[in-house]
């Protein structure tokens, strides 16, 4: 099946909204005729608002849609040849099934013989025969998303939307749905346009997967190509779960992370900053004089198939499957096949690390009190009367069951010879002279790697301390 | 023990309520002439009522009024509903506020209010029974708009999307898809506002042509008036409006608990 028609195209589109928030950035997109896309990404990275602006619910700010070479971009959804199945069904209750699939083709005053006809047919395709005459309250989940799928393709669209279709349905009907969805793709070759926040319901499903991220696309190619060769830390964290570590080239086909120096297969310049992924199916776990690292086990959890183990080395954290079960509190060694490590140039160079919060609610970093509140990383929270933090809806929050990252820039960290004054010490592992300045990386006393600039000239080896301001700090909290 | 003492309580609450309106039925039925002794039973009061032309009048024109201004109402408030639905969110705030304000202002400031403008300011005269008609008009849109909001809150907001998205026109989905979901939010307006005008006594003293009157007006002068068989005959109005109101408020209440049961 050899298909090189675009069928829809999107050109440099935006969408700003009166706020001044920007939804979608810049959205450059070909789908071919026939095709299954997906658009992936968390809640919030603009993948339904693409999708409203193609069925024309939405109308971009900036940019052009082309359907099938002529532009769409301003045609009122009504004029469009493109169906959507909406999130919660949408079906409307005051109609009964025949009804509500007939309405579509009653508005292009199709012959009333034809009208049975076709919906009949509709039904057949979503397996429910004879539910022409029951009300739309009657049908459970499943079925009323059936006929929403019916009604929409009953219209012969060119292209079929469907906004997180199999949302509302429990695991087993998705399952289910999903493989159902994709036998109807292939039986009635539309064009289907998918939006999922489910990284796995997209590998099952799509042809092509679009990676979003606030507003704008991470990664688009199949399912494999994003799976095994994720472009970024976005992309490889989203799809699938992933260990992921910065870290540096350290000689041919060597680097460094993770507190040891692995073999891997991607040839790059020494002194690269890199971002190294590994598949936690992908993690060894031998004996502790074998690994590259050396770790100790802090929780394992039974998923099913597999163990779920989590090890802590340094003050890195790996996550890895296995089928063989292990102890918490075990030594034990991790190795990684050099196949599986797949590693990204950095070109952001931002440096991030965990900050514990003590039992005063203050946070700190290597034993240094940071002078930062609480209140102020966690927006609209404060202190009760009890000294105990609370969000803005007065809730308090458990202070360990939250996870604090610190990012700063390279710029902002000042190497200082006084060591004592920095927040945390290390030495020099590598320095690149960058044109107008040194970029260096600190290995730090508690095995994590900072990347700093600065123009003045180190010593490979010297001893160091990291002055780190926290008005620079940007912080991050993940509950 | 304790138990009859809340039984009395209930029965006095309620004695409270039922009893003048049930004095004034049994009274209906008599040839009194006054609240006092009963001397016999007699339908004359009825029969004035339904055959005195001016009575006959009065009644037919206020229950014209009522729902002619009340299907004006409906339309003005269910349109408003509807737009500020659809607003975005600082205009919806806005215009739920500036709907506010004329339910809970005193119905006195409305219609003096609404004389000044239409009959002094903009010289209409009363007697082509548009300052009436507006007044209340304005009455009973914003309980109509009240009535109406919360079923468009209930309704899944994407089914006008989803009617557009299948191709029909704006207003193809708004008639065919949006108003069959407020319907019932449309209704009870429309009850609502029927009641209203009905009811409504200053609006229309300060709008009414000076030859029309509604049952509000006219009891309050009949009942300052010296003619006795008139004012008897109010009483069984009285009984007539409380027997059809009674009546309307039990097909209500049957019909909501059916709907209920076929709901389950």
């Amino acid at each position: 099946m050899e298909n090189t028609k675009n069928i829809i195209e999107l050109k440099h589109i935006t969408k700003t909204y009166e706020d001044g928030f920007t939804a979608v950035s810049d959205f450059n997109l070909e789908v071919k005729q026939g095709e299954f896309i997906t658009f992936l990404g968390p809640s919030g990275c603009g993948k339904t608002t693409t999708l409203r602006m193609i069925a024309g619910f939405d109308i971009p700010s900036g940019g052009e849609i082309l359907l099938n070479g002529k532009s769409i971009t301003e045609l009122p959804p009504n004029k469009r040849p493109i169906n959507t199945v909406f999130q919660r069904y949408a079906l409307f209750p005051h109609m009964n099934i025949f009804d509500n699939i007939a309405f579509g083709l009653k508005q292009k005053n199709t012959p009333k013989s034809k009208i049975v006809k076709k919906v009949k047919k509709a039904l057949e395709l979503v397996d429910l025969e004879g539910f022409e005459n029951r009300s739309v309250s009657t049908l459970s989940g499943g079925q009323q998303q059936r006929v929403a799928i019916a009604r929409a393709v009953v219209n012969e669209p060119q292209i079929l939307l469907l906004d997180e279709p199999l949302g509302a349905l429990d695991l087993k009907m998705r399952k289910e749905m999903q493989l159902e969805l994709k036998a109807m793709h292939r039986e009635l070759g539309i064009t289907f346009i998918y939006v999922t926040h489910d990284q796995e319901e997209a590998l099952t499903m799509s042809d092509k997967i679009v990676v979003m991220s606030e507003g704008k696309m991470q990664q688009i190619g199949t399912p494999e190509d994003i799976y095994n060769e994720p472009i970024n830390a976005f992309v490889a964290d989203f799809i699938g779960e992933s260990n992921i570590f910065n870290g540096i080239v350290t000689g041919k086909l060597k680097a460094r992370f993770c507190g040891g120096e692995f073999v891997c297969v991607d040839d790059m310049k020494e002194g690269t900053h890199i971002t190294a992924v590994v598949r936690p199916e992908d993690v060894q776990i031998v004996a502790p004089e074998n690994g590259t690292i050396r770790g100790t086990v802090t929780s394992v959890i039974f998923k099913g198939m597999h163990y779920e183990i989590t090890i802590e080395s340094g003050k890195n954290e790996i996550v890895a499957q296995s089928v063989n079960v292990a102890k918490v509190g075990q030594r034990v060694g991790i190795t990684v096949e050099p196949d599986n490590i797949h590693l990204m140039i950095t070109e952001d160079h931002t440096n991030f690390f965990k900050v514990e919060i003590n039992k005063n609610k203050e946070l700190e970093y290597n034993d240094n009190v940071l002078d930062v509140s609480l209140t102020d990383i966690i927006k609209g929270s404060y202190f009760d009367e009890d000294g105990d933090l609370v969000d803005s809806n007065g809730i308090e929050i458990d202070t360990r069951k939250i996870r604090v990252t610190a990012a700063i820039q390279p710029r902002d960290i000042r190497m200082t010879d006084e060591q004592e004054e920095g927040l945390v010490q290390g030495y020099i592992s590598n320095l690149i002279y960058e044109g107008d300045h040194y970029s260096y990386v600190i290995h730090t006393d508690l095995e994590h790697d900072f990347v700093v600039d600065d123009e003045y000239l180190w010593n490979m080896d010297d001893q160091v301390g990291l002055i780190m301001p926290v008005d620079k700090m940007k912080f991050t909290v993940k509950r | 023990m304790k138990k009859t003492g809340k039984m009395i309580f209930i029965g006095l609450v309620l004695a409270f309520l039922y009893l003048p309106i049930l004095v004034l039925a049994v009274y209906s039925f008599t040839k009194s002439t006054n609240i006092g002794a009963i001397r016999g039973f007699s339908m004359h009061n009825y029969v004035t009522l339904f055959s005195t032309p001016e009575l006959v009048n009065m009644i037919t024109g206020t229950i014209a009024l009522a729902l002619g201004a009340s299907a004006l109402a409906t339309i003005l408030g269910t349109v408003g509903a509807i737009g500020s639905f659809y607003s975005k969110k600082r205009t919806a705030t806005m215009l739920n506020t500036l709907n506010q304000i004329p339910v809970v202002n005193a119905d006195v400031v409305t219609g003096f209010s609404i004389c000044i403008l239409l009959v002094v300011v903009l010289g209409i005269s009363k007697d082509t029974f548009i300052p009436l008609v507006a007044g209340h008009v304005t009455l009973c849109a914003p309980f109509v708009f009240l009535s109406v909001i919360p079923k468009l809150k209930q309704m899944d907001s994407s089914i006008y999307e989803a009617a557009l998205d299948l191709g029909a026109t704006p207003f193809t989905a708004l008639t065919r898809v949006v108003i069959p979901q407020i319907m019932p939010g449309i209704v009870s307006g429309f009850a609502l506002s029927v009641t209203l005008s009905l009811d409504d006594y200053f609006v229309a003293t300060y709008t009414k042509p000076a030859t029309f009157d509604t049952i509000s007006t006219y009891v309050v002068n009949a009942t300052k008036g010296a003619q006795t068989n008139i004012k008897t005959a109010l009483w069984a109005l009285s009984t007539v409006i409380f027997v059809c109101v009674v009546l309307l408020v039990l097909i209500m209440n049957i019909r909501s608990h059916r709907a209920e049961r076929r709901g389950s």
